[in-house]
């Protein structure tokens, strides 16, 4: 498996969409919105279908207009993340979030 | 009970994790509580009942949390089928108790509106209302009853608050004999969530204010629990305080157990005459009993800790610290706590791991949790240590023995992490599920539920574990006692039994790890539970009573034995599958034969394996 963070977001499928970032390229500090919960995660490898996926992404908060920040990291790849999302805490792996695109706030 | 005036209702309370709904659960229904297992799965019934004051008797059903009825685990497929009625044997249930984090509405509310499709009659409670208040958060309660075609009742479930009120409305709808409607539930599409979510934002907008004061506890708590170095430290620092608790704590309660069941022994051995029945009362059965009961004390204190921790909100946060560091090795986060609670016994450890949703990592976790070094095998150790590994200081500061211990506690956590690597590799080809967990705000644990669980915990240990162990208890006394010893033998009489023969039949596949036939009859009565072995060979050596006196059977085994076979007999004990309550408990927990069959198979190759390079190694080294 690859360092998803030493790789420029651009090249991982297709590019940025309109400013925004994959969530599993942010920083603890990263504050913005969900613009788009997409299906589509480049190299797969999770051991459900990606819409199956983004469903659960779906039910547990991560949803377009959903405001976001990344609170904390793991200490071994920076993995996984916590995220405040909106009233409640969440915690993810950086590889189930490429899907959750961010505006981020200007800091 | 006495008959119901009114005729009897069945409630279900449904909620997200972290609701609150156990607490509430347990202020409707106190003591008056059972625990089971739903036909055919794994997971836990709890059904209590309430007579409400009009004379009608609720039974009432706590289901496991979920964020919606689209089941990913086995758990939240209960859930589903319950509330559909689709579960076989049991109807749908009368009225559904929705129970809302009232600090934490959105997620449940798109679940309520999936509850609504489903059409049984329904009442919200919002509970840890106090908490609500204390942050200023309001909520429109008639709006929001309005919006949601259903009566609310806010409640405080560790106070006891606001359970009549519940208690009222639920009977109210009963008495209506309000029938709901069919369902038209459905799994949602992604866009249909979408489309939830934004129903729920706007019921959200429309009825509740924000939190004027919102918690900002949690957040500076996490700042240090879930930094990346000061975070792992002090949760090393918890294990280290809980491993130690486990082992000091539970000792005396523990010598207690023993000793009093030895008497007991002594006891009945001395007031009725020798014989079969005498033999069965006291070797078969109070030994049996007594195996059992003497883990109680650990897994009290294990529970104890667990259920404080998991109250306060930290386990979730353990998960998060552990889950890239086991990760590594294919295990997920939430498998640590199984995984800790098997260096006790790998029984309740095996049990533990319900907490984890996916079935792949939940059957990777069971098949490596009878690695971990339980407190079974320190008899076993202490006894081949103290016989063949000489006292002395290595490096100046480290004793020998000890540093053989741990090397023994770290080969077998080195070798769940090797297994479950390959494993998840034969097995599910390396998938790995999604992590997503939410992290709970922290809370001040209510002595009084985590005293509740700790209890049940210990209820169902009993219950589970002694309904197995005892039987094998019994099963591998009749093995080692018949047939009994011919008129004049001069070896213990052991050796003739079926246990005996066994031994000496597969001796010959023993051989080349070192093991005399001594050992493999030892092996026999092994099986029911691994320090049985020291009794055993106690037994075989003809030394009446080795429990009390290891020191005596330690200097026959160091006579009769070469430091080779010493050595390969611990390498044996710390993969060996001699355990066969284990196995019990694996059949119960996967429904299947086939992962005991799988662990059976793969610990008897580790532990012939390990055991055979051991001996030829030691021998090669001159031990032999």
């Amino acid at each position: 498996m690859h360092d998803m963070l030493a790789e420029p977001i651009a090249s991982r499928a297709g590019p940025a969409r309109g400013g925004a970032v994959r969530l599993s390229a942010a920083r603890p500090g990263d504050r913005g919105v969900i613009v788009e919960v997409g299906a589509d995660a480049a190299g797969a490898g999770h051991g459900v279908a990606v819409d199956e996926l983004q469903r659960r992404l779906l039910e547990f908060g991560f949803v377009e207009g959903a405001e976001i920040e990344v609170l904390h990291e793991g200490a071994i790849r920076r993995d996984p993340i916590a995220v405040r999302l909106d009233d409640m805490r969440v915690a993810l792996r950086r590889r189930d979030a490429q899907d959750v695109w961010i505006q981020l706030d200007p800091r | 009970m006495s008959e119901a005036a009114a005729p009897g209702a069945r409630i279900a309370l449904v909620g997200n994790p972290n609701s609150g709904k156990t607490a509430l659960f347990n202020a409707l229904t106190g003591s008056r509580q059972k625990v089971a297992n739903y036909a055919g799965v794994t997971v836990e019934r709890k059904e209590g009942v309430v007579v409400t004051p009009s004379g009608r008797t609720l039974s009432i059903l706590d289901l496991p949390g979920t964020y919606s009825l689209r089941a990913r685990s086995p758990d939240e497929v209960v859930t589903r089928d319950a509330v559909l009625g689709r579960l076989a044997g049991e109807a749908a249930p009368d009225v559904v108790v929705a129970v809302a984090d009232a600090t934490n509405l959105r997620l449940v509310l798109r679940l309520i509106l999936e509850l609504k499709a489903v059409g049984r009659p329904m009442v919200l409670a919002l509970n840890m209302y106090d908490i609500a208040q204390r942050q200023g958060l309001r909520i429109d309660l008639d709006g929001l009853g309005r919006e949601l075609g259903c009566p609310i009742v806010t409640t405080v479930a560790t106070r006891k608050r606001g359970i009549d009120d519940l208690i009222a409305q639920v009977d109210a709808i009963a008495a209506a004999g309000a029938l709901g409607h069919a369902s038209q539930w459905r799994e949602p599409s992604a866009g249909e969530i979408r489309e939830a979510h934004r129903e729920a934002q706007r019921i959200l907008k429309a009825t509740v204010r924000p939190a004027e004061r919102p918690d900002t506890f949690t957040g500076k708590v996490d700042a240090v629990l879930l930094h990346p170095l000061a975070g792992l430290a002090i949760l090393f620092v918890l294990l280290f305080v809980m491993f130690q608790a486990v082992f000091s704590w539970a000792k005396p309660a523990q010598d207690l157990i023993d000793a009093a069941f030895h008497a007991l022994g002594v006891l009945i051995a001395g007031h009725l005459p020798s014989g079969l029945i005498t033999s069965f009362l006291v070797d078969g059965l109070i030994s049996g009993v007594g195996s059992v009961l003497v883990f109680l004390p650990q897994i009290l204190v294990l529970f104890f800790f667990i259920i404080l921790l998991e109250d306060f909100g930290y386990m979730a946060r353990a998960a998060f610290l552990m889950d890239r560091i086991m990760g590594g090795a294919g295990l997920h986060g939430r498998a640590f706590i199984p995984l800790l609670s098997s260096f006790a016994c790998a029984i309740p450890g095996i049990m533990a791991t319900r907490v984890i949703d996916n079935k792949r990592d939940r059957l990777t976790t069971i098949l490596v949790a009878p690695l971990m070094t339980c407190s079974a095998r320190i008899p076993v150790y202490t006894l081949i240590i103290s016989a063949f590994i000489p006292s002395r200081q290595v490096l100046g500061v480290l004793s020998l023995p000890g540093l053989v211990m741990f090397g023994l506690y770290a080969a077998g956590i080195l070798s769940a992490l090797g297994v479950s690597f390959v494993a998840r590799r034969i097995f599910w080809r390396g998938a790995v599920e999604p992590f997503l967990m939410e992290l709970p705000t922290y809370k001040l644990p209510d002595p009084a539920n985590v005293a509740r669980n700790v209890i049940l915990r210990g209820r169902i240990f009993l219950t589970r574990a002694g309904t197995i162990i005892l039987p094998i208890m019994i099963v591998v006394w009749f093995l080692s006692t018949f047939p009994g010893a011919p008129v004049g033998a001069v070896d213990p009489a052991i050796n003739y039994s079926l246990a005996g023969r066994i031994g000496h039949f597969i001796q010959p596949v023993l051989q080349p790890i070192g093991f005399n036939w001594q050992m493999t009859v030892a092996l026999i009565p092994g099986f029911a539970a691994r320090e049985v072995a020291v009794a055993a060979l106690g037994t075989v050596y003809a030394i009446g009573n080795a429990d009390a006196s290891p020191g005596m059977l330690a200097t026959t085994l160091a006579h009769h034995w070469s430091i080779a076979t010493g050595l390969s007999f611990l390498a044996w004990y710390v993969f060996a599958p001699q355990c066969a309550s284990t196995f019990g408990v694996v059949k119960r927990e996967t429904n299947s034969w086939f992962w005991p069959m799988v662990m059976l198979a793969y610990m008897t190759a580790l532990a012939y394996a390990a055991a055979f390079a051991t001996y030829r190694i030691a021998c090669g080294f001159g031990l032999g």
